[in-house]
């Protein structure tokens, strides 16, 4: 009925010209990803940290939720691919008066923007921008409700394969909310495609989503069971209002039985890395001595964070150039 | 004007008569099956070989939107569509603006429907003020003007104790009631199915248990108070368990589903089409078999258009933040023609589905063709395929199914004795 989103977010040629989501894409598209991330990483460690991918390009951060660490990092990746950066808060922006998203975007559009990365409390709402609203440019999801956040995986991913080769014989435990996580979401699918054979997330049945089992993985309620062996742990942050909803009984309880600290990380391998995607609240499912330990790669992910998304925004940007390229022959074949 | 349709095959399932014959009309009534009666001179004859005559469709739960919402849609387009899909009686909600809680509304609805011509329209009436759960609405003078059942639609009431009174003084008038129940604390915040794909999507769910704990304390009320109650767009798989077995107990509780329930499930989400929002939402395809099955046994009688048409904008938005509703009045009969190419119903079931079924549900005086009732038929070609969205009625484009084929196609419909459509 409505083309399904893997399709949406490649051209005629099978290459990235959205970033929606994990879900659909080839085991190989990530790993190209990845190696193009990779190749970014020295860039940052250059003098000069400049590549003029996207020179004359034009990048629109739409951010309809708050975050600084995520708007901050595609900001410095676009400025560092040479594009000119446009940041919009759209909280404090036009919406508020009355405008739709679907008339902010074209306004946007009309701008002559190239790119948006879009981060939108509902669901879908990349989906959304990318089939009704502005579907020759290009879109890249910076979290949309609790559906997903594939440049987070993305460089979740990175961070793995860094510290540990590959993904062929890791244990992976994800921890806390994953019910409201979108970060967890796309990191299931993410270790799935990329062929981790132990993807385990461990909370309480209430921050749980119904059909877990549908992403490949195990699940644990016992975070003393759960963490046994694995090679990564990552950390998902708790919200407070959590709490109101009849979710959890309190801080307290969710720390004690799901926190991680160095008594519960000792359960895992001793050189297993935690993560965490930020903003992190100690004391609540992580303790500080864990988080600032030898073990944590948290700051780590921020760094890689910038060359995943320079990877991203280049890939999407040559992807949706060339379905452009290819839509202009069509007409022009079609008009003779 | 005296009208004659000639050799369709003439389906009525209400006299379970099926028969290639002729269809007599005079002065808006069906006078005679078969031969004409002494002295009948046709003024017009309609040739209809090919064609089935079936009694014209009864709707019971359609979404006018006038009057206060005709950005949406309205009773002259809304009507008019519903004739397009073979629609001549039909059940309108009482959700406008203002609710339909005084004569006054009611009236306006009849008169304006009336004057338009398409279709006849039989008002439910909002069974409180305003529809806020808390005070009952005049239901005696609201029948009285011509509300034919009432309904919170899928608000809630205030509390149980309020919806027993109102069940009993309901019951004490023999007024029927129309339940769509829904817990709406179960319900909050929720766009979708709780279930595998709703979890993939990251859309908040909205567990069975919100329907069925409603229906659960609704079946209890009824059986308490002895009201006339129907249920409308069950969408659960275990509803239609519970509600069989209310049947089995004696229990006089009717019920229709949504047409589109029986076609598509929460594995169609995929992809975030706004067009699929709706309520209840669109459950699992082991739900989805449950509603089939209920409606091939009987015991689901009706089958519903739940038609609902919005503005462009309403669902030019991401899934969960759009107005949720099909709009499909227009497609009613070809869409539920699409149960007798997989077999599940044979074509006479169908209809009495759509005809006797939910007349009887509420009483309603239309759905069949027996002498002497009001000439309301419509006739379609069971075999030629017709294309969802060509010539589009409805003030509401938000139907999923526009671009689909279809195996059947509407060819007249006929209101009142009166032509009201024709392809």
């Amino acid at each position: 009925m409505t083309p399904i989103p893997s399709h949406l977010q490649l051209n005629h040629q099978g290459q990235l010209r959205h970033f929606l989501t994990i879900e659909g894409l080839s085991r190989e598209l990530l790993t190209e990803l990845l190696d193009t991330a990779d190749s970014f990483l020295e860039v940052g460690e250059r003098a000069v940290k400049k590549v003029p991918l996207l020179r004359g390009k034009t990048v629109c951060n739409v951010f309809f939720e708050n975050s600084t660490r995520t708007r901050t990092t595609f900001e410095l990746a676009a400025k560092r691919l040479s594009a000119d950066v446009l940041n919009l808060n759209i909280q404090t922006s036009s919406t508020s008066k009355g405008e739709t998203l679907y008339d902010t975007l074209r306004n946007l559009e009309a701008m002559a923007a190239d790119m948006f990365v879009v981060r939108h409390g509902d669901s879908g709402a990349a989906h959304f921008i990318a089939q009704q609203v502005c579907p020759d440019v290009a879109i890249i999801n910076a979290g949309d409700g609790n559906h997903s956040h594939p440049t987070q995986a993305m460089l979740d991913m990175l961070t793995i394969r860094r510290h540990k080769g590959d993904f062929q014989n890791l244990s992976v435990a994800i921890v806390g909310d994953i019910l409201h996580s979108r970060v967890a979401r796309s990191n299931m699918q993410a270790l799935h495609t990329l062929g981790c054979p132990d993807i385990r997330v461990i909370a309480p049945r209430t921050l749980l989503p119904a059909g877990i089992e549908q992403y490949g993985v195990r699940v644990f309620n016992d975070l003393r069971v759960g963490l046994r062996d694995v090679d990564v742990v990552i950390m998902l942050r708790l919200q407070k209002e959590r709490m109101q909803s009849g979710l959890l009984p309190s801080e307290g309880e969710f720390y004690r039985l799901y926190g991680l600290t160095r008594e519960t990380l000792a359960l895992a391998k001793p050189d297993a890395l935690v993560m965490h995607p930020g903003p992190i609240n100690r004391g609540v499912e992580i303790e500080s001595e864990v988080a600032d330990g030898a073990q944590s790669v948290i700051l780590n992910q921020v760094t890689y964070g910038i060359a995943v998304r320079m990877a991203v925004m280049s890939m999407a940007m040559a992807g949706q150039n060339a379905q452009r390229q290819h839509n202009q022959e069509a007409q022009h074949a079609t008009d003779h | 004007m005296r009208l004659t349709i000639e050799g369709a095959r003439v389906i009525d399932p209400a006299s379970q008569f099926d028969q290639i014959t002729d269809l007599h009309i005079d002065d808006g009534q069906i006078v005679a099956t078969g031969t004409a009666p002494l002295g009948f001179q046709a003024q017009r004859s309609i040739d209809a070989r090919g064609l089935i005559a079936s009694p014209g469709l009864v709707d019971l739960n359609v979404s006018l939107r006038e009057p206060g919402r005709t950005r949406k849609g309205a009773i002259d387009s809304e009507t008019r569509a519903a004739a397009a899909g073979g629609v001549t009686s039909l059940c309108s909600l009482p959700d406008t603006r203002p609710v339909l809680d005084t004569p006054a509304v009611a009236e306006l609805i009849l008169e304006r429907s009336e004057r338009a011509g398409h279709a006849r329209v039989f008002p439910f009436g909002a069974l409180t003020h305003g529809l806020e759960g808390e005070q009952l609405s005049e239901l005696v003078a609201l029948r009285d003007v011509g509300c034919v059942a009432f309904t919170q639609g899928l608000t809630p009431m205030k509390s149980n104790r309020i919806l027993r009174r109102a069940l009993e003084y309901a019951a004490g008038f023999d007024v029927p009631v129309v339940f769509m129940p829904q817990d709406p604390e179960m319900a909050q915040g929720g766009s979708a199915h709780e279930g595998a794909t709703a979890a993939r999507m990251g859309l908040v769910g909205i567990p069975e248990t919100a329907e069925t704990i409603a229906l659960a304390r609704d079946l209890l009320l009824i059986e308490q108070t002895g009201v006339q109650a129907h249920f409308s767009g069950l969408s659960s798989a275990r509803a239609m368990d519970m509600l069989a077995d209310a049947q089995a107990r004696g229990l006089r509780v009717s019920a229709d589903v949504a047409m589109y329930q029986l076609l598509l499930c929460d594995e169609d989400l995929e992809g975030f089409s706004s067009l699929l929002h709706v309520l209840p939402p669109l459950r699992s395809s082991h739900d989805r078999r449950a509603l089939r099955q209920a409606v091939q046994s009987g015991v689901v009688q009706a089958i519903s258009s739940h038609h609902q048409p919005h503005e462009q904008e309403a669902k030019r938005v991401p899934f969960a933040a759009s107005a949720p509703g099909i709009s499909s009045i227009e497609v009613l009969l070809p869409l539920a023609m699409t149960l007798v190419a997989d077999g599940l119903l044979e074509l006479p079931a169908l209809l009495a589905r759509l005809t006797c079924g939910p007349a009887n549900a509420l009483g309603l005086p239309a759905g069949t063709l027996a002498q002497g009732a009001r000439a309301d038929i419509t006739l379609f070609d069971p075999v030629e395929a017709s294309l969802i969205g060509h010539n589009w009625i409805s003030k509401g484009a938000n139907c999923p199914f526009i671009g689909q084929g279809v195996p059947c196609k509407v060819t007249h419909t006929i209101c009142n004795g009166k032509l009201v459509y024709q392809a």
